[in-house]
């Protein structure tokens, strides 16, 4: 499955901008893509564990992913992904 | 989609004619009219934080005739403030926030009344100060203030507009009412220390708390006056690079130990939460550290060793201590192989923070003459060399 996956500016730099294309069948999948293709912002996405973080949301179009099995949250063609990470200027 | 929740206030008092006057863009419209400016008057909004979000909340909210501003920040003007946080002027600098935001909000609109609480919000006071208020607006800078908020008003049942921001993004939602979810359901814990910069580590567009502090307010004059769909349930994206809003659907946890469960009864150690003063290893005190009048003397004595400056290329173009090697933390890990682990090393940064983390992982390779500069550039400038500017 083609799936676009968006960073936060913040991340962006990390990656080759803020869309990435990616294939796989579910978040996880996805994920693990991101991350090799992007060894820096690897960290960034999940644990050593390639476990999702608390403080890092994913949303699959506009829905939480941990709504829906998490990282096993299964992915279709031409869903948007989107990595939200917490923050706390103010 | 969350819709209008019922108005707070509802003890209603007359309004004089110099205020029928002042509201009457707001009397003419039917969604407030006299009725709704009169709830505004009777409500009370507490302000976590008179900073970059608190200085539009306070304003506009000021403006808008909520009766009642409860402010609570402990800080005092400093000139870098002054980008963004607009209620607080130049002859303010050094005054503390408070008394500056009471002055200019009472020049604002003097039926206001701006009730102050100069100290940090704690487990402690959180409870007492956030009972007497109707909605608490979250504007405040770090995720264990932003725990304490959220956990206060759950308890008590007070509707928290949150929202934060960080370089040219920003989020804001509406937490803690009834039926919708709260801060945790969001985000169950946060990042460790040191993973997300602050904002005067990592900037901030200095428009950016305007654009998403009014949002803020919008929500609370919504929810004070019982009008329109609240972001109850929603989780608004702001990114002011590409003027793009997108909303995220938000729902509320069955296993949050705040507002689904319901174990957290009472207000908890949110620095030990938040991992702060918990870790040695994370401990930026725990690792060798030189002052800067040490590091001067050092230099004066023409001691052989390496000044490693991890800053970003642009922050160097602001200001740079002579003797100074640029080497980014971003490129940290590539450039190890440059630093010769047999010569003294002392890194620095801004502040102190993101050196001590270069610190850490030169300690990780092997480096053993390692020491981070205490305070960064800015206290080289207050301490040894004032030409070098502060930003």
């Amino acid at each position: 499955m083609a799936v676009t996956l968006f960073l936060p500016t913040v991340l962006a730099k990390l990656a080759d901008g803020r869309a990435i294309e990616s294939t796989g069948d579910t978040v996880g999948a996805i994920v693990a893509d991101v991350a090799t293709r992007y060894p820096n912002l690897a960290p960034r996405l999940r644990d050593e564990a390639g476990q999702p973080y608390p403080f890092v949301t994913f949303y699959l179009n506009d829905e939480d992913i941990r709504f829906n099995g998490g990282f096993n949250a299964k992915v279709s063609d031409g869903d948007e992904l989107t990595v939200v990470p917490a923050i706390a200027g103010g | 989609m969350a819709t209008a929740t019922a108005p707070l206030a509802t003890q209603l008092e007359e309004l004089s004619s110099d205020e029928i006057l002042r509201y009457s863009r707001h009397l003419i419209l039917p969604e407030v009219a006299l009725e709704g400016q009169q709830r505004l008057k009777a409500s009370r909004v507490l302000l976590i934080g008179a900073g970059g979000l608190g200085s539009p909340l306070a304003l506009y909210l000021a403006a808008a005739g909520v009766g009642t501003i409860g402010l609570v920040d402990f800080d005092v003007v400093d000139v870098t403030n002054l980008q963004r946080q607009i209620v607080h002027g130049t002859s303010d600098v050094g005054r503390p926030k408070l008394e500056s935001a009471r002055d200019r909000l009472k020049d604002m609109n003097p039926h206001v009344h701006v009730e102050g609480f100069e100290t940090r919000l704690t487990s402690e006071n959180a409870l007492e100060i956030v009972r007497d208020f109707d909605i608490v607006i979250d504007g405040t800078d770090n995720f264990a203030t932003r725990y304490l908020t959220n956990d206060a008003c759950v308890i008590l049942g007070k509707p928290n507009v949150y929202g934060s921001i960080y370089r040219f993004e920003g989020q804001s939602s509406v937490f803690a009412t009834e039926e919708g979810p709260c801060y945790r359901c969001l985000y169950p814990e946060p990042p460790p220390p040191g993973l997300v910069p602050s904002c005067a580590e990592g900037g901030v567009l200095g428009v950016l708390p305007g654009l998403v502090g009014t949002i803020q307010a919008t929500e609370g004059i919504k929810l004070l006056l019982g009008i329109g769909e609240p972001l109850i349930g929603r989780l608004l994206l702001i990114d002011a690079l590409t003027m793009q809003f997108r909303t995220m659907r938000l729902r509320k946890n069955p296993n949050c130990p705040a507002c689904g469960t319901r174990e957290i009864r009472e207000l908890i150690d949110y620095d030990q939460f938040c991992g702060i003063g918990g870790d040695p290893l994370q401990d930026p005190h725990g690792i060798p550290e030189i002052t800067p009048a040490e590091l001067a003397a050092k230099q004066q004595r023409r001691d052989d060793f390496d000044l490693i400056d991890v800053r970003e290329p642009h922050e160097w173009a602001i200001a740079k201590i002579p003797g100074a090697r640029l080497v980014p933390l971003g490129s940290f890990t590539e450039a190890l192989s440059s630093l010769d682990s047999a010569r003294d090393i002392v890194v620095t940064c801004k502040m102190g923070g993101r050196s001590a983390k270069a610190v850490r992982q030169l300690q990780a390779a092997g480096f053993k003459k390692v020491w981070n500069l205490a305070g960064g550039i800015l206290r080289w400038s207050d301490d040894v060399d004032p030409s070098v500017p502060k930003y």
